[in-house]
């Protein structure tokens, strides 16, 4: 009956005063990568430790290949794979006993263990390093003995928290690469980042959160229709020029071109064919460039259109699309709200 | 689909629910971890190794012809009790390592996978006894070397080796109850220095209680080393074995039934 692999409703979580999460809803396919979008302390990783069963919500439910994270707990961990935001292996342990040591908990033979282990140690590019103890790797290395650890199990629904934060972009692609091999498999990946970048490249859909609230829900494509699609940005080789440049930017989009620092102009645009628009007439005027790109909106930006602030920031920047709706309410009422309470105590 | 519920009890895991071959199975796969990194940190293998060698010879060598007027004397007294004592003392590092392990992230991994909640800690208790019975081989044998003989016999020798991993098994849920509450390992580590270093040395296990000025003597008669060591002393040497006993059994009985439950349920907030 269970056409989700991953579900949540109304996810509530507090850490003393600190509310993580505000109500958070989830939704993914199965064998679709669903990203969860959001800036440190979105609420992410509490989100993802909920559904791993690691942590309890304080309201809302969740279901794991129609399992209750709660009530189902075991199901549920015989279904996930979680590659925490931070490597969980056993540093004095090497990468194959690490790999084995979850075999056997996962009731394989010694022997399907083993070649369990190495097999995943070869595709994670491990195998040399294997018989040393993981307290030798690098950071990647750990990372990706991490990830391995956690596909031992064939899991059909997996984790990855922030799986590519500090990776360098060769490593993020070979990253990706993993990911759409096993959503290629049928598994279902779950996977937070910082980056509408990543999500774009792996997501079939993307929830945006922020301060423990999804503030939006969509496919990449959606997402990126309201945020304005993709920024061209040219840095003339010769300074003299930046004019010359931004007019030029502004024929080609149809919109003003702003200069985001010093000796650059940008623009938004809807599509790629910008860019090759945009080189020719570069080439015919000889304006000589250092840098010329064409890439996604950041968080931050995406947090811009779609809050009216930056991400992390606590307030709205300049009174943009976020208010409370309580704000809009008469100031009468409240007043008589607050002598209400004020004379509450002597009433009492 | 049908239901694997889960309870607040840590020890009712669903996955070893009715198999307990799994449970054991799964305990074993952690017990061996957890004494494959015995062996790969040094001053962990210190501590069930060369510790009690370490004191044998000290006080047997250094103090023993003082103390007892001969070092054959004294090594007699010394040895059993020396031998209770550091069973019941390795019990002090469960707590240490299970909060590592949770610092660390490695109980996360364990507690994402289909095991029984308590299959890190049976594990761990695991691990523990085949620390003891390896403290146990070594402090013999090193003890015959100097000279030492059981004077009973071997069951009596065993009965009191069983003792010793009894009395850690209760001291471990203090350790363990420790460990979860505590944020870091150093933490644990040091309260339970704190709580062994007057028992280990307020003891009659290096000197004859009534050597000791009145004050002490009164600390030293209640405490559960003292009768412990004594116990040891009686099964491998011979002599009085009732008093020693029904102090030993009410302490483990006692620490069981206040740390137990304790621990128990912080392990079971942890997992
Ligand atoms: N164990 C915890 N104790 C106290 N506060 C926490 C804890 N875990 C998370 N938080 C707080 O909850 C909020 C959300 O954290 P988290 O889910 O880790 O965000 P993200 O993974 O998106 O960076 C943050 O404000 C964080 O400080
Ligand atoms: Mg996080």
């Amino acid at each position: 009956m269970t056409t989700y692999a991953i579900e949540a409703e109304g996810l509530q979580k507090s850490f003393g005063e600190t509310k993580a999460l505000a109500g958070v809803d989830l939704f993914a396919k199965p064998g679709t990568v669903h990203a969860v979008l959001g800036p440190n302390g979105a609420g992410k990783t509490t989100s993802v430790r909920i559904l791993a069963t690691l942590i309890r919500a304080d309201a809302g439910s969740a279901r794991i290949g129609g399992y209750d994270v709660v009530k189902q707990a075991e199901r549920v961990r015989a279904t996930i794979g979680l590659t925490g935001q931070y490597a969980s292996v056993d540093e004095d342990l090497t990468g194959l006993e690490n790999m084995e040591l979850i075999g056997r908990l996962l009731d394989l033979s010694k022997r399907d263990a083993r070649a369990r282990a190495a097999e995943l140690l070869e595709w994670f590019d491990l195998t040399e390093a294997a018989k040393r103890p993981a307290k030798t790797y690098s950071g990647g290395m750990r990372r990706r003995l991490d990830l391995a650890a956690s596909l031992v199990g064939r899991p059909s629904v997996i984790f990855l928290d922030e799986p590519t934060t500090g990776l360098d972009p060769a490593k993020r692609e070979d990253m990706w690469g993993v990911v759409r091999q096993l959503v290629g498999e049928g598994s279902t990946v779950l996977l937070t980042t910082q980056y509408l970048e990543e999500a774009d490249a792996l997501a079939d859909e993307v929830t945006v959160i922020d301060r423990g609230r999804v503030i939006a829900h969509d496919t990449p494509l959606g997402l990126k229709r309201v945020v304005g699609g993709q920024t061209l940005t040219v840095q003339p080789a010769d300074p003299a020029r930046l004019a010359d440049a931004a007019a030029l930017l502004q024929q080609v989009s149809g919109s003003k071109a702003e200069s985001p620092r010093q000796g650059v102009v940008a623009v938004p645009v809807k599509d790629d064919s910008a860019l090759t628009e945009t080189v020719a007439r570069l080439h015919a005027a000889g304006i000589g460039v250092h840098e010329l790109s064409l890439h996604l909106p950041s968080l931050d930006e995406v947090f811009f259109t779609l809050v009216g602030r930056r991400a992390g920031d606590d307030k709205p920047a300049g009174g943009g699309a976020h208010a409370d709706p309580d704000d809009g309410e008469g100031s009468g009422n409240g007043d008589g709200d607050r002598n209400a309470s004020a004379s509450a105590p002597l009433t009492v | 689909m049908t239901t694997a519920t889960t309870t607040a009890n840590p020890l009712a895991g669903a996955a070893g629910a009715g198999k307990p071959f799994t449970l054991i199975r799964h305990s074993a796969a952690l017990a061996k971890r957890s004494l494959l990194k015995t062996m790969r940190t040094p001053e962990a293998l210190i501590d069930v190794t060369l510790q009690p060698v370490i004191f044998l010879l000290l006080f047997t060598y250094v103090f023993g012809g003082a103390i007892a007027g001969s070092q054959s004397a004294y090594l007699r007294y010394l040895l059993p009790g020396i031998l209770a004592q550091t069973i019941a003392m390795s019990a002090t590092a469960i707590g240490v390592n299970m909060n590592t392990d949770i610092s660390k992230g490695v109980f996360d991994r364990f507690r994402s996978l289909p095991i029984a909640r308590s299959a890190p800690l049976v594990g761990a208790v695991l691990a523990d006894f085949v620390r003891y019975a390896l403290v146990a081989v070594i402090t013999l044998g090193v003890g015959y070397a100097m000279g030492f003989r059981i004077a009973t016999d071997p069951l009596r020798a065993g009965a009191g080796l069983l003792v010793a991993a009894t009395f850690a098994l209760a001291l471990s849920w203090v350790s363990v109850f420790i460990g979860m509450l505590a944020r870091t390992p150093g933490a644990v580590q040091g309260f339970m220095f704190l709580l062994v270093l007057p028992l280990s040395f307020g003891s009659s296990t290096f000197v004859q209680a009534n050597t000791l000025p009145g004050w002490l003597q009164a600390f030293v008669n209640v405490n559960p080393i003292t009768h412990l060591a004594g116990l040891s002393r009686s099964l491998f040497l011979g002599g009085p074995v009732a008093g020693h006993f029904f102090w030993t059994a009410g302490w483990i009985i006692g620490l069981t039934a206040v740390f137990m439950p304790l621990a128990l349920r912080a392990y079971g907030r942890k997992v």
